[in-house]
């Protein structure tokens, strides 16, 4: 049993050549179908870790009570101070405590890509900024100073955005502002910001004592329920407290979802279309051996020979189809930039991730293809009537 | 004419074969209309706003509101018809899969602006006297099945009550349409009062938000975007002016290149589609190459043959691509029930004249090279299948 079929396979195998034509329908349906379920999944991967990498456990961001954003909250400089001096934050040498109250706002400048305007996070950051978040290094110019109107750029900001490089200037309702460094932070979120002192953003902006959110490092993770509860059992405060990467995966739920569906939903269809492909190439390859096949039967050989065979040629096609699918999809699709509106109604640069488990599911997707393709022409070769098919010849 | 069932049962030779090939062109046409319409939702496409409506927003951003201020300078330019503001709430339905957006404005002003807007004068006059009212579009009232008289909660992201809490209640007291070609774009607000607004709000007093300016003429639009932006320039609040049509444009643009994946993807479905069918064609004419010689030796042209052949391919891509295309109207109406906050999304005539344009150019490629061979049998090695 198993030498017969070896033997029919391998020949069925050998034979493709002759069969290349219709057996392309299959490899490259399949192949398109996995490339585009594969890049698509990429994106998640690729925005989920850009949100996720920003921020660690023992890092936690207070909001006013409700706002889901940074950019909708509000925080007063008195309560500013009662979030920072609150028991469980950690303070450095000084006894200071390493925090930061912030704004964000957002200015409107033009993309390099297309030369429309799009909206970039400015973020005023308090002075302990370098100590809160040690991540953010500058790799070229230097550091803003405070009470100057100074800015640094993150990386993909700088690499989205026109007019933003170091020592260009860049207006801000009435006031000028100069770009005096840029900074990577490891490919999160502040990446596609402008820094700059607090104080100074907040007169540009005349939100006078208005903050909107304050950042504060815990001395260890385990604080945080602790100084949770004292924060919301405050009577002068009304905040969310929230770890950062918690803040940031909520941020990157609803978008997450929408491509989740959109890959699962495009990558089913494409692949229902692709079954059909594989069942129209696998029934005329069947029919093109049948002669051969009513003879094998005829000799002697099984009828699971022959489906095994079948089933194997379309198995295999379908590989090969999923392993070029996947790997153009990591070819020209890693690492590309894509940018979206993040929470703040500011754009957020992220880079396509194709992770080796995305890969994988690619190439499962393939063989299930393949083996819904090949099972009905392979039942079908197994019921060949012997003597029909040899008189057809 | 007289040679569609000639056409029709070729088309059906191979039963198996035509259904799996029509299936294919189903899925892949399926596909093309849903992408199509999402896409042109993106791009900004479906966008055709019409009206002489311009938008003023601060230069920063329309993130920042402008001031109350600003109102009597933009009613003083005589281009001007009318002058609105209208301030984004922010409120959430229930849950945040409800969203839907919200402007506080005044009444008055909102009537005197928007006057592609219609509701029954009644109406009208009920939202003058109910500082708590609101009205809604037709297209939100009908999604929620909203009533008038109707009590609604809204819990706004951004503005807090005095108090601190942060839901406000609003009393539905009218429902209106959009007349104007862009209906759906409108019709999917809500519109509360600016002043129970602005009384009612902790902080920002006085913000207008942005302003809506409707002229007497659209072709003055470019010389009062002008005239409004030099009139604040070097200013606290510094205005950018831009027609209602580039404002949106814009604000879809921010949601990067989306649409440039969906294109991608149309792509890569159209490339293995045409593949799929070219197979089907190729292999119709090799196996009926006997028959063709057939229809030869009884008379017909060698460009008879041809176009039998090809009407055959573009018979086959019509059926599918219609089929698909009918599909994705039905999948696109679920799609819009569930709840993913997608907005409603239908395949505008210009999607239908893409995915039409598609069929006869997939069949036409497709039919062609074996079209040709069909035209080129000779009869003699033909019958002989040499």
């Amino acid at each position: 049993m198993f030498k017969q079929t070896a033997a029919i396979t391998s020949m069925n195998l050998r034979a493709i050549p002759q069969r290349i034509g219709t057996s392309w329908v299959i490899v490259i349906g399949i192949a398109v179908t996995v490339a585009v379920l594969v890049s698509v999944l990429a994106m998640v991967a690729g925005f989920s870790k850009t949100l996720s990498s920003t921020g660690r456990v023992d890092r936690v961001i207070v909001l006013r009570g409700g706002s889901n954003a940074e950019l909708s909250s509000t925080v007063s400089r008195e309560n500013t101070i009662n979030i920072m001096d609150a028991p469980g934050v950690k303070k450095d040498t000084e006894g200071k405590p390493v925090a930061s109250a912030e704004m964000v706002a957002v200015v409107a400048l033009p993309l390099k890509k297309t030369g429309t305007a799009a909206n970039l996070t400015v973020r005023g950051v308090g002075l302990k900024n370098a100590e809160l978040r040690p991540e953010i290094h500058l790799i070229a110019g230097r550091m803003f100073q405070p009470a100057l109107r100074e800015l640094i750029v993150g990386r993909s900001a700088m690499a989205q955005f026109k007019g933003v490089d170091i020592g260009s200037h860049i207006t801000i309702r009435d006031s000028e502002w100069t770009v005096v460094g840029e900074f990577e932070s490891g490919g999160d979120a502040h990446e596609s910001e402008l820094m700059g002192d607090i104080e100074t953003v907040l007169s540009a902006f005349r939100r006078g004592n208005t903050f909107q959110s304050v950042t504060v490092m815990l001395d260890s993770p385990e604080a945080f329920a602790q100084y949770k509860d004292k924060l919301t059992t405050d009577p002068t405060l009304t905040v969310d407290v929230e770890r950062e990467p918690d803040y940031y995966a909520a941020q990157s739920k609803q978008l997450s979802k929408l491509l989740n569906f959109l890959a699962f939903g495009v990558g089913s269809i494409m692949a229902i279309g692709a079954i059909f492909g594989a069942l129209n190439t696998m029934y005329s390859a069947v029919s093109a051996r049948s002669l051969e096949i009513a003879t094998l039967r005829a000799i002697g050989f099984g009828a699971g020979a022959v489906v095994v065979s079948v089933f194997v040629e379309a198995l295999l096609l379908s590989l090969v189809g999923g392993l070029i699918g996947a790997a153009a999809a990591w070819l020209f699709f890693n690492g590309n930039t894509v940018n979206t509106l993040g929470a703040n109604f500011t754009q957020v640069v992220f880079r396509l991730t194709v992770t080796p488990h995305l890969l994988v599911s690619g190439i499962i997707w393939s063989c299930i293809i393949g083996v819904l393709g090949g099972l009905f022409p392979a039942i079908r070769a197994a019921r060949l009537p012997v003597a029909t098919a040899l008189r057809a010849a | 004419m007289k040679y569609v069932p000639l056409v029709w049962a070729a088309l059906w030779r191979r039963k198996a074969r035509t259904i799996f090939t029509l299936l294919s062109l189903t899925a892949a046409f399926l596909l093309l209309g849903m992408l199509q319409a999402a896409n042109s939702l993106f791009s900004g496409g479906s966008v055709n706003l019409s009206a002489p409506i311009m938008i003023v927003q601060a230069r920063v951003s329309f993130t920042s509101p402008l001031p109350m201020r600003l109102l009597p300078q933009l009613e003083a330019i005589p281009e001007v018809e009318s002058v609105s503001h209208s301030q984004f709430f922010g409120g959430i339905y229930k849950d945040v899969r409800n969203f839907f957006p919200q402007f506080a404005v005044n009444p008055e002003r909102w009537h005197r602006t928007f006057l592609e807007c219609r509701m029954p004068d009644a109406q009208y006059q009920a939202w003058l006297q109910s500082r708590t009212g609101a009205i809604a579009g037709r297209l939100l009232a009908d999604r929620f099945g909203w009533k008038i008289g109707d009590r609604i909660p809204l819990t706004s992201q951004i503005w807090p009550l005095k108090d601190g809490t942060r839901t406000w209640t609003f009393d539905l007291v009218g429902i209106f349409d959009d007349v104007s070609k862009d209906s759906c774009v409108r019709q999917g607000n809500m519109y509360i009062r600016y002043d129970y607004f602005d009384e009612g709000r902790q902080f920002g007093q006085g913000g207008a938000g942005i302003y809506v300016l409707r002229l007497h003429d659209p072709n003055q639009a470019e010389a009062v975007a002008r005239r409004v932006d030099a009139m604040f320039e070097n200013s606290p609040d510094e205005t950018k002016t831009q027609t209602e049509k580039d404002f949106s444009l814009n604000f879809l643009r921010q949601l990067g290149n989306l649409n440039l994946i969906l294109t991608g993807i149309t792509v890569a479905v159209f490339f293995s589609i045409l593949l799929v069918t070219g197979n089907t064609m190729s292999q119709a004419v090799r196996e009926r190459i006997p028959e063709l010689a057939v229809l030869k030796t009884i008379g017909f042209g060698d460009g008879s043959v041809l176009n039998l052949v090809l009407a055959e391919s573009l018979l086959m891509c019509v059926i599918g691509g219609l089929a698909g295309m009918l599909l994705s109207l039905v999948v696109l109406k679920i799609i819009s029930k569930l709840p993913f906050g997608f907005p409603p999304v239908t395949a505008g005539l210009h999607v239908w004249l893409f995915a039409v344009a598609s069929m006869v150019g997939l069949g036409l490629v497709v039919g062609i090279l074996p079209a040709m061979r069909a035209r080129n049998l000779s009869i003699i090695d033909a019958l002989a299948v040499r």
